[in-house]
């Protein structure tokens, strides 16, 4: 935020107020996080095609773009952008009409707090990962709104299996970010991001071995939160047609999928700001921080389609199981563990 | 006879680890990270044809569409003695023979017809020709029409196939 409203300073001179610099700062942000969103959209339903082609010995998209189908996702757009909007008659309109965007906004906002690379956030919040889960919460909603308002009961079972499992998953999500936030004494991204500078060793993944253990399950729970193999429960397509978006065409089933990309890559740059050192590198100075950024969230995000294209979907019971009775108990293990690592080493004084 | 506390693969009580199911997700993990790296460094080998571009090799021997042999000075082998359309089990090939100007050879086909759409590639027209005028050679397995009447193939387009696939 402040290198674009430095940067909107020397376009248009000092005559700005300060409010209009502020509006024209945060829309020129907001427009660049959806461009971004946007792009997750494209380049990941592309990779993901191509990480489960050669996953099962096939190539997945080859033709639209020359080299290996790159231009896919541009002719799906192009293909759903012509797409009739349907509408049921039995659906609640307004309901039905205004969860896509719901879903999406949910997303757009979390962008907001991710630092991916020095000065480069949007806005830096001193409750920054506090304000990330905390907006993150918006998806259930959208989704019990398409759910129900899709008056569908494929639609409605999806819905509340994704509600259900969004609310759990949180819980282990935001407790395993804690003793990060213990480490580092601030909720403040930047601030956590700086923490790790230096280094691989001074990273919070390789900090103690609770940090370790809470990362391992920061990422079961970010796959759950973005409702992707095995924790697929909201679409299950071979049991629930496609969950909550089942009656959703054109642009509105657009939104949804867009939205889908954009978490599994928001969840990604996540853990690589909070565990991953952000845009520090493996070691020696600072070099091309929004790359280095880029390629440890792309890591990720690759080993999130490798386990959707390895693992087979969980019952519900199973689902509720792991979250409850397994991860919440590791995830305060880990919050207490690393209290008293930190104790005994001192790190806490 | 007493039962082993031993834990059988498919029944029986769990370990912890098996509970936990985590070495079993690890090495399935393992196993498709395997495949990525393996099929990313040896596309070559992966089985998928790119079809219209490249096609796959088959045997010599694979039945394709007919063809009708030519003689030295180009008309048809054929001596029109229905061997073949006698032997055809899916009855597409239709003859009509007429009296070659040629004494030393008795009959001619005046119309030589091959129903594709009835034929099933089997075969047994060319096992059945006495003078080997009909061959299955071509390796032409992409017989595509709008129409019916585009796979009632006449005798001229019939001559005019060769053993290399080519039409001319």
């Amino acid at each position: 935020m402040e290198s674009i409203t430095g940067l909107l300073t020397k376009i248009f001179g000092d005559g700005m107020s300060p409010m209009a610099l502020l509006i024209s700062g945060g829309l020129t942000m907001a427009l660049i996080m959806s461009l971004v969103m946007a792009m997750c959209a494209i380049v990941f339903t592309w990779m993901e095609r191509k990480v489960a082609g050669f996953l099962q010995s096939r190539y997945g998209p080859m033709r639209v773009g020359g080299f290996h189908g790159v231009l896919q996702p541009v002719a799906d757009m192009l293909k759903i952008l012509g797409k009739e909007d349907i509408i049921p008659d039995e659906a609640d309109k307004a309901l039905f009409m205004l969860s896509p965007f719901v879903i999406f906004i949910g997303s757009l906002m979390a962008w907001a707090a991710i630092p991916f690379a020095p000065g480069f956030i949007a806005s830096n919040l001193d409750l920054g990962l506090f304000y990330i889960f905390a907006v993150s919460s918006a998806a259930p909603a959208g989704i019990l709104m398409a759910g129900w308002a899709s008056n569908n009961k494929w639609a409605l079972y999806g819905a509340a299996r994704g509600a259900a499992q969004m609310v759990s998953y949180e819980i282990p999500l935001a407790l395993a970010a804690i003793p990060v936030v213990m480490a580092t004494g601030s909720l403040n991204m930047n601030a956590i991001v700086d923490a790790q500078g230096g280094g691989v060793l001074n990273w919070y993944i390789v900090h103690d071995p609770f940090l370790f253990l809470a990362f391992c399950l920061y990422f079961i729970a970010s796959i759950a939160e973005v409702n992707r193999g095995p924790f697929d429960m909201p679409e299950t397509e071979s049991e629930l047609v496609a969950g909550y978006h089942t009656e959703y065409t054109g642009m509105r089933f657009a939104f949804f999928f867009l939205a889908e990309y954009a978490n599994l890559f928001l969840v990604s740059c996540i853990a690589t700001a909070v565990f991953l050192g952000g845009w520090h590198p493996i070691a020696g100075p600072v070099f091309l921080p929004g790359l280095v950024f880029l390629i440890k969230a792309v890591i990720l995000v690759f080993l999130q389609m490798l386990v959707r294209w390895t693992l087979p979907r969980l019952r519900v019971d199973q689902l509720m199981h792991t979250c409850w009775k397994v991860m919440v108990p590791l995830t305060l293990l880990c919050v207490l563990g690393s209290g008293i690592w930190m104790m005994v080493s001192g790190e806490l004084l | 006879m007493t039962a082993t506390k031993k834990a059988h693969p498919y029944g029986g009580k769990m370990t912890f680890w098996e509970r936990t199911y985590l070495p079993e997700v690890f090495r399935g993990m393992g196993i498709t990270i395997k495949h990525v790296i393996h099929n990313l460094l040896h596309t070559s080998e992966m089985p998928t044809v790119q079809y219209p571009e490249e096609h796959r090799s088959y045997s010599p021997r694979f039945r394709g569409r007919h063809r009708l042999m030519q003689r030295d000075d180009g008309s048809p082998r054929c001596v029109a003695c229905m061997m073949c359309s006698t032997a055809c089990p899916a009855d597409c090939i239709h003859i009509v023979a007429g009296e070659h100007p040629d004494p030393a050879i008795e009959k001619f086909p005046e119309t030589f017809d091959i129903d594709l759409l009835r034929c099933v590639y089997c075969g047994l027209c060319e096992e059945a020709c006495p003078c080997d005028a009909i061959r299955m050679d071509t390796g032409i397995y992409e017989i595509a029409g709008t129409t019916r009447e585009e796979f009632f193939v006449s005798k001229e387009f019939l001559l005019n196939n060769k053993s290399d696939g080519t039409e001319v």
